[in-house]
């Protein structure tokens, strides 16, 4: 069968309308850095080298009231010794205009592999965060948190 | 109109031989994105503090390098195990090239 504009009827021409409405509603989003944004930094960064879980405790909210503002507290199981530590964390986050959130250098100085700093997120998202120990293996760990008020600004 | 920024560092005075210390640092800036627009709808350019680096007795223990998604009054705090008497350089690299810093000393024993 073979539909042309003729046969559509009125009930149709205002269903493909909303649609279309829809389709623009929905287009600004992809303004937004998402998991693919967020893999190609981390391929950039480490290749395809595989990733293990584990070892990476990521202390976030689970509900950020204020996107502006969202505590981020990493902790990395490491014995940070001159022969086993933690050499970088990275953060990122999949639903801001841009990845990136922070990238940490340790040295086995710092005793502990921790750090807190606060952040902005856009909107409800997924938080990476991947560890680069000494010899070279990776760990990754993901969070979600719900935003009720995007820190995005106007 | 900003006002310069100004560094706060919390650093215990006196730690034990081994000791963990908690370093927690704050500096006022505004930690603008780059991603809002004025009332014009032109975009307002980027000017954030990109990295935060710390060094103690001259050799470097921890760094961060803050993207546009750091908030506004940017907070870091990190550990660093306790060994010698000494001092802390604390360094923030801001976009437009300037860098505050804060020195802080640290009695072990």
């Amino acid at each position: 069968m073979q539909t042309n504009l003729s046969t559509l009827s009125r009930r149709d021409a205002v269903k493909a309308a909303a649609w279309a409405l829809a389709a623009a509603a929905i287009a600004p989003r992809l303004a937004f850095a998402d998991e693919k944004a967020v893999a190609a930094e981390i391929k950039k960064l480490y290749g395809d080298k595989p990733m293990a879980s584990g070892k990476i405790k990521l202390d976030v909210p689970e509900i950020a009231e204020n996107g502006l503002v969202v505590p981020i507290n990493i902790e990395v199981e490491s014995p940070m010794t001159d022969a086993d530590y933690v050499k970088a964390v990275h953060v990122f986050a999949e639903g801001n205009p841009l990845p990136g959130v922070v990238s940490y250098q340790f040295t086995p100085a710092c005793g502990k592999a921790s750090a807190a700093t606060r952040m902005r997120l856009a909107q409800t998202q997924d938080i990476i965060c991947i560890a680069e120990m000494s010899n070279g293996a990776l760990h990754t760990a993901k969070a979600n948190i719900k935003v009720t008020i995007g820190g995005c600004g106007g | 109109m900003t006002t310069k920024p100004t560094p706060r560092v919390r650093v215990p005075a006196k730690a034990a031989a081994g000791e963990m210390i908690e370093i927690k640092t704050l500096i006022s800036h505004e930690m603008e994105s780059g991603q809002r627009k004025d009332a014009e709808g032109k975009t307002i350019p980027r000017k954030i503090i990109n990295k935060f680096s710390a060094s103690f007795n001259g050799k470097p223990i921890f760094s961060a390098d803050w993207f546009s998604a750091i908030s506004a009054n940017p907070y870091q705090s990190f550990f660093f195990k306790a060994t010698e008497s000494g001092e802390f350089t604390f360094t923030w690299k801001d976009d437009d090239g300037s860098e505050y810093t804060s020195k802080n000393k640290l009695t072990v024993g």
